[in-house]
C-alpha cells in the first residue's frame, strides 16, 4: 500500500487556501454596510481568514480519506456491489414505509409519555417531506427514466396548485373531483410546454425548462384578475373526509369528530392530511414501479441511453418523450393541488426557480431512476434542513455545496443502482 | 438474380456543393447478402444514412418491397422506415442502451409490437392477459435470438458490460428482434478477430437462410466480403463502379485500380482469394 | 419618433451590457460544450467587487469619479476572474468526464452557493450606489420630450465595442487566442499536439469571468442598485443573447445581446414593463424552435 504524500498533500491545501482567501478577502472581509451618510465598508478579515483555513483544512481532510479510500483494494465485485446495494436500498425501502406509515401514532404515543410536545410540527415536517418526495418521484419519470432534463418542473406544481384553487372555488367540487382535474390540467400543459421543444438536446432543453418555469411564475404574479396576483388566492376549499368536514361544529350536517365520537382537536386533519399525501405519493411509486416494465416505460429508458438508436429501431422520440414529459407534470399537479388544499392559500412566491432546482437535486442526489434514492434526498435535504431551521441562512448555502459535492463524488447519485425489468435467468422482480 | 427487395434508383445526396454519392443505382436481392464496398470516402455511410432516413436523398428513389406492399424510403421519416417498413440497421460506433439489460435491449426491439398488445400501455398498466402472453412470446423471441449468438447466459447483465464482440452481435440480434425485412449493417466486423469474424460470417448466413431476411452490409474486410457475399457493390466517389457476384467484382480491373496505392490491401486479397479458390 | 429614438439607445446600452455577459456563456460552450450555469453569478460578484472598491476607496476619499472608476474596473475584472477561475476548477473540471448532467447539476449547485455566499457577506438588502456619472448630451427634442443619449451610455457602447475588437483580436492573432480555437474544434488533437488545454479552459473562463466584471460594473452605474440575485435573470437574458446570436460565435453574442437589449427595451416602452423578463424567455424559446443554430452559429451534425 502506497503511503500517502502527507507534504505535498499538505502544499496542495495550502494553496487551496489561498485561492479561498482570494475569494473571501473581497466578500467576506469588505462588507458594504449602511452607514449614517450612506454606505461604508465594514472590515471584517478576520471571517475571511477563518473561512479560508477551514477551506484548506477541510481540503486536507477531505483529500487524506479520499486518498485513504482509493487506496483500500476492492474487496468485492461489480455485481457483488451490487446485490449488496440492493439489498440496502431494499432495507431501507420498507423501514421507511414502515416509518412513514406509523409517524402519526408513533408521535401521539411518544407525546403521550411525555418525550415531547410537538406532533403537529413533525407531522407538518413529514407532510412536507412527503410532498417532496411525490415531486421527486413526478420527476424522476421526466430526468430519471426518459433522460430529459427539466428545470422547470415547479411549473406543473403552480398549474396543479391553481388549477384546483381556481376550480374549487368556481364549482365548489369536492377535493376528489379537483385533484384529478388538477392533475390532467397540467399534463395537457406538459403536452403544449413539451411539443415544441423537446426534440432540443440536453443543456437546451434545460435552459428552456427554465426559461417556461419563469414564465409562468411571471404570468401568476401578473394577472392579477384571474390569479390574484402577487396577493395570490386565498380561502381555498379545506379538505374533508368524504363529505365529513373537519371542523368543530356545522351547519351542514356532522363534522368528523363527531361522527367518529372522538373529541375534536385540529390534529385530525392534519393526520388525515398526512396519509393523504402519503397515498398519493405511493401512488406515484406503483405507477412508475408498474410503467417500467411496460412498453413505454423501456421506451423512456432506452431514449435516455441512445436516441438515434431508438429511432433506428422504429420508435417514435416526440411521442414517447411527449408522454415521459405529460405524466411527469400530471403527478406534479397532484402534488400541486394537494398543497393548495394542505395550505389553504398559494401565491406565485411558493413556485420559484430554486424550488425546480431542489427537486432536481431530490432526484439526482438520490440516484437517478432510484425511487429509494428519491426519498432518502427528500428526508435529508429537506427534514434535515428543516430541523435545523434556526441555521436557515446557512440552509441554501449547504443546499447548493451539497449538490457539488455529490456530483463530484457520485455523479451517478447516492444510490445509483439499475434492476433490469425482467430476466431471464433470475426472478422477476424489479428493485423498488 | 432473386426477387428485388431493395431497388436504389439514382440516388444522389449533396451536401452543399460536395456531391457525396453521384447517380447510384443497384438492387439488393431477397434472401441475399449484398455488400457495398468501396475505398474510405466512397459514399457508402451515406448511403445507407439514405436508406435508413438519416439524411433526405437530395434525388432518387429507394424503393423497399414490403411484406404487403412497397415502401419509398426516400419520403419517410427515420424512426418510420423502422416502424413500418421494416429496415434495421446496426451502427458503425456501436449504439445498444449500455445501462439496459441484455435482454431488454431485445425488447425495446419490439416497442412497437408489444405497444400494440398493452393498448399504448395503457391495459398494460391493469395487467391484461394479452399483454402479458405478449410479453413473453417476446421474451421466447428474445430467448431465441440470444442463443444464436451464444449470449443467453449474460441475458440478464448491462450491455455496456459485454466485451466488444459481444456487443456486435448484440447489436444484430437487436435488429433482428425487430423482424424486419431488409438488415443493414455498418462494418460488422469492423474490431473482430478472425475467429469472431469466422462466427459473424455464420450468423449471417443463418440470418439469410433461415429467416428469409435480406442482408445489406458496408465492409472493408474483403476476405469476409468475397466469403459471404452473393452479391457486391463497389463505389468509388461517390459513384458506382462495379456490381456483380465475388468472381466478377474481384477481377475487374476498375476495382482493382480503385483500391490501388493500397497495394498491401491488393496482395492480401490476391492472397487470400488464391487460398479460397476451391 | 423621439421616444422610438430614446427606446433604441436605451435598448443599446442595455444591449451591450447583456453582449459583454453572453460572450462569457458563448465562449465557454465552445470550448467545453456546457453552459456555465454560474456565469450569472459572476457578473454579480464583478459588480459587487465594483461596488466594494468604489465604496470603500470613495469613503476614504480617494480621487475622483474617473479615478475610482477605473480602479473599480480593474479590480473587478480580478475579483470576477478570481472567482471564474475558482468556479471552473471545483464544479466543471473534475466532471469533464462525467455525463452532462452532472456538470449541469453541479454548476446550478455552484450558483446557488454563491448567491448565498454573497448574500450572507454582504447582507441580502439591496445596495444603492450614488450616481457617479451624469450628465449627457441632448440628441434632438420635439416639444418638451428631450431624446438624451448619457455619458454613461456612450461610456458603456464605447468601452463595449473596444472590448469587443480587442478580443477578436485576441482570438484571431494570438497564441492564446488559436489554442482557444483549437481547442474548441478538436480538445484531443489538441492536447496531443502539446496545447495545455486545461490552461486554455482556465483561461476562457478567466476571460469569460473579466467580460461579465465589466457588465457588472456598467450595471452598477447605469442601475444605481444591485443584490444577491441580479445574476439568475441576467443571466437568463445573456444566454438567450448568446442563443440567438448563434452559441459558439463571438460577433453572434454581442449581436444577440444588442437584440435582446432592444427587444426588452422597446417591449416594456411600448407594451408592458412587467412582462418583460417574459419577452426574453419567449424569444429564447422561439429562437430554439425555429433556428436553433442562432443567427450567426454554425450548424452541427451529429455523426450517425
Amino acid at each position: 500500500m502506497a503511503t500517502i504524500d502527507y507534504p505535498q498533500q499538505a502544499k496542495e491545501s495550502f494553496l487551496a487556501g489561498i485561492v479561498a482567501l482570494a475569494l473571501t478577502v473581497p466578500m467576506m472581509g469588505l462588507r458594504t454596510a449602511s452607514g449614517q451618510d450612506g454606505m461604508i465598508i465594514d472590515i471584517r478579515m478576520g471571517d475571511a481568514a477563518l473561512t479560508a483555513l477551514g477551506v484548506a483544512v477541510g481540503h486536507f481532510v477531505i483529500s487524506l480519506i479520499r486518498q485513504a479510500l482509493q487506496q483500500r483494494s476492492p474487496k468485492e465485485t461489480k455485481t457483488e456491489k451490487s446485490a449488496r446495494l440492493k439489498s440496502i436500498a431494499i432495507w431501507i425501502g420498507w423501514a421507511s414505509f414502515a416509518f412513514a406509515l406509523t409517524l402519526p401514532f408513533t408521535l401521539n404515543l411518544t407525546e403521550g409519555l411525555g418525550l415531547h410536545n410537538k406532533t403537529r410540527y413533525y407531522l407538518d415536517i413529514g407532510i412536507l417531506v412527503l410532498t417532496y418526495v411525490m415531486l421527486g418521484w413526478g420527476l424522476n419519470i421526466v430526468v430519471g427514466l426518459a433522460g430529459l432534463l427539466d428545470l422547470g418542473y415547479v411549473a406543473f406544481y403552480a398549474v396543479g396548485a391553481y388549477s384546483y384553487a381556481l376550480i374549487a372555488a368556481h364549482f365548489g367540487w369536492s377535493f376528489w373531483v379537483c385533484l384529478p382535474l388538477a392533475g390532467l390540467f397540467a399534463a395537457f400543459f406538459g403536452v403544449i410546454l413539451g411539443f415544441p421543444v423537446l426534440r432540443l438536446r440536453g443543456d437546451y432543453l434545460a435552459i428552456v425548462t427554465l426559461g417556461f418555469g419563469e414564465i409562468v411564475r411571471v404570468v401568476l404574479l401578473n394577472w392579477y384578475q384571474f390569479t390574484g396576483g402577487p396577493d395570490g388566492l386565498s380561502r381555498i376549499p379545506r379538505p374533508d373526509f368524504f363529505g365529513l368536514p373537519f371542523k368543530r361544529s356545522s351547519s351542514e350536517g356532522e363534522t368528523f369528530h363527531q361522527f367518529f365520537g372522538l373529541d375534536y382537536s385540529s390534529i385530525h386533519r392534519i393526520i388525515f392530511l398526512y396519509y393523504l399525501i402519503f397515498i398519493l405519493a405511493l401512488i406515484t411509486n406503483a405507477f412508475t414501479l408498474r410503467i417500467r416494465k411496460l412498453p413505454v416505460g423501456r421506451a423512456w429508458e432506452a431514449l435516455r441511453e441512445d436516441e438515434i438508436a431508438c429511432r433506428s429501431l422504429g420508435l417514435n422520440p416526440t411521442n414517447t418523450k411527449l408522454t415521459a414529459f405529460a405524466i411527469g407534470a400530471m403527478f406534479g399537479g397532484f402534488a400541486g393541488a394537494f398543497f393548495a388544499t394542505r395550505q389553504g392559500f398559494i401565491s406565485p412566491e411558493s413556485f420559484t426557480f430554486i424550488e425546480s432546482a431542489v427537486i432536481l437535486a431530490i432526484v439526482v442526489l438520490g440516484g437517478m431512476g432510484s425511487q429509494i434514492g428519491v426519498v432518502i434526498a427528500a428526508a435529508v435535504l429537506i427534514g434535515g434542513t428543516e430541523m435545523f431551521r434556526g441555521l436557515e441562512e446557512f440552509r441554501m448555502l449547504a443546499f447548493g455545496m451539497a449538490m457539488l459535492a455529490i456530483m463530484v463524488w457520485k455523479p451517478r447519485g447516492l444510490l445509483a443502482n439499475r434492476e433490469p425489468t425482467v430476466t431471464l435467468n433470475g426472478d422477476k422482480e424489479a428493485k423498488p | 438474380m432473386s426477387e428485388p427487395l431493395l431497388t436504389v434508383e439514382h440516388l444522389t445526396m449533396r451536401f452543399g456543393g460536395l456531391i457525396a454519392v453521384n447517380d447510384v443505382s443497384f438492387v439488393a436481392g431477397k434472401r441475399r447478402i449484398t455488400s457495398i464496398i468501396g475505398p474510405n470516402g466512397a459514399g457508402k455511410t451515406t448511403v445507407f444514412n439514405c436508406l435508413t432516413g438519416f439524411y433526405k436523398p437530395s434525388v432518387g428513389r429507394l424503393v423497399l418491397a414490403g411484406a404487403d406492399r412497397e415502401h419509398y424510403l426516400e419520403r419517410m421519416d427515420d424512426f418510420r422506415i423502422g416502424q413500418i417498413a421494416g429496415v434495421a440497421r446496426t451502427f458503425q460506433n456501436i449504439r445498444l442502451f449500455p445501462a439496459m439489460s441484455v435482454l431488454e435491449n431485445l425488447l425495446v426491439a419490439q416497442h412497437n409490437k408489444l405497444m400494440r398488445a398493452s393498448g399504448w400501455s395503457v391495459l398494460g398498466l391493469f395487467g391484461v392477459p394479452s399483454y402479458r402472453r405478449a410479453e413473453d412470446a417476446a421474451v421466447e423471441l428474445g430467448r431465441y435470438w440470444l442463443e444464436k449468438i451464444n449470449l443467453i447466459d449474460r441475458a440478464d447483465e448491462p450491455a455496456g458490460d459485454l466485451p466488444y464482440g459481444d456487443q456486435r452481435r448484440l447489436e444484430i440480434a437487436r435488429a433482428m428482434c425487430t423482424e424486419p425485412q431488409i438488415l443493414c449493417l455498418d462494418e460488422p466486423a469492423a474490431g473482430l478477430n478472425p475467429r469472431e469474424t469466422a462466427d459473424l460470417n455464420g450468423l449471417l448466413r443463418f440470418i439469410r437462410d433461415d429467416s428469409g431476411v435480406g442482408v445489406l452490409l458496408i465492409e472493408h474486410d474483403m476476405s469476409m466480403v468475397m466469403e459471404i457475399s452473393d452479391h457486391i457493390v463497389v463505389l468509388d466517389y461517390g459513384q458506382k463502379i462495379a456490381e456483380g457476384d465475388p468472381e466478377a467484382v474481384r477481377s475487374n480491373p476498375d476495382v482493382i485500380r480503385a483500391y490501388l496505392g493500397d497495394d498491401e490491401e491488393n496482395d492480401d486479397i490476391d492472397a487470400e482469394t488464391a487460398g479460397d479458390s476451391q | 419618433m423621439e421616444y422610438f429614438v430614446q427606446q433604441l439607445i436605451n435598448g443599446l446600452a442595455l444591449g451591450s451590457i447583456y453582449g459583454l455577459i453572453a460572450i462569457g456563456y458563448t465562449m465557454v460552450y465552445g470550448i467545453i460544450g456546457m453552459i456555465n450555469f454560474a456565469h450569472g453569478d459572476i457578473f454579480m460578484v464583478g459588480a459587487f467587487g465594483a461596488l466594494i472598491v468604489i465604496v470603500g476607496l470613495g469613503a476614504v476619499g480617494f480621487g475622483g469619479a474617473g479615478v475610482l472608476i477605473i480602479l473599480a474596473l480593474l479590480a473587478a475584472m480580478l475579483i470576477a476572474a478570481v472567482y471564474g477561475w475558482a468556479l471552473e476548477r471545483v464544479a466543471y473540471r473534475p466532471l469533464r468526464g462525467s455525463f452532462r448532467l452532472a456538470a449541469l447539476i453541479s454548476a446550478i449547485g455552484m450558483s446557488i452557493f454563491l448567491q448565498n455566499f454573497v448574500q450572507l457577506s454582504q447582507g441580502a438588502r439591496v445596495k444603492p450606489l450614488q450616481p457617479m456619472v451624469e450628465g449627457g448630451f441632448v440628441v434632438m427634442e420635439k416639444g418638451n420630450f428631450a431624446v438624451t443619449l448619457s455619458y454613461l451610455q456612450i461610456i458603456i457602447v464605447v468601452t463595449t465595442v473596444v472590448l469587443m475588437a480587442g478580443f477578436s483580436l485576441l482570438i484571431a492573432k494570438t497564441p492564446i487566442g488559436r489554442a482557444q480555437r483549437a481547442c474548441e474544434q478538436d480538445m484531443k488533437m489538441a492536447s496531443l499536439l502539446g496545447l495545455d488545454v486545461n490552461r486554455t479552459i482556465s483561461l476562457t473562463f478567466v476571460m469569460g469571468a473579466a467580460l461579465a466584471a465589466v457588465a457588472g460594473m456598467m450595471f452598477l452605474l447605469y442601475y444605481g442598485v444591485i443584490d444577491f440575485f441580479i445574476g439568475f435573470l441576467v443571466g437568463i437574458k445573456a444566454f438567450t443573447a448568446a442563443v440567438l446570436g448563434g452559441i459558439g460565435s463571438l460577433p453572434g453574442a454581442m449581436l444577440g445581446g444588442l437584440l435582446i437589449g432592444l427587444i426588452e427595451t422597446f417591449w416594456s416602452g411600448y407594451f408592458t414593463v412587467e412582462y418583460k423578463d417574459v419577452a426574453a424567455f419567449s424569444i429564447l424559446v422561439l429562437v430554439l424552435i425555429f433556428r436553433p443554430t442562432g443567427l450567426l452559429g454554425r450548424p452541427e451534425v451529429e455523426k450517425v
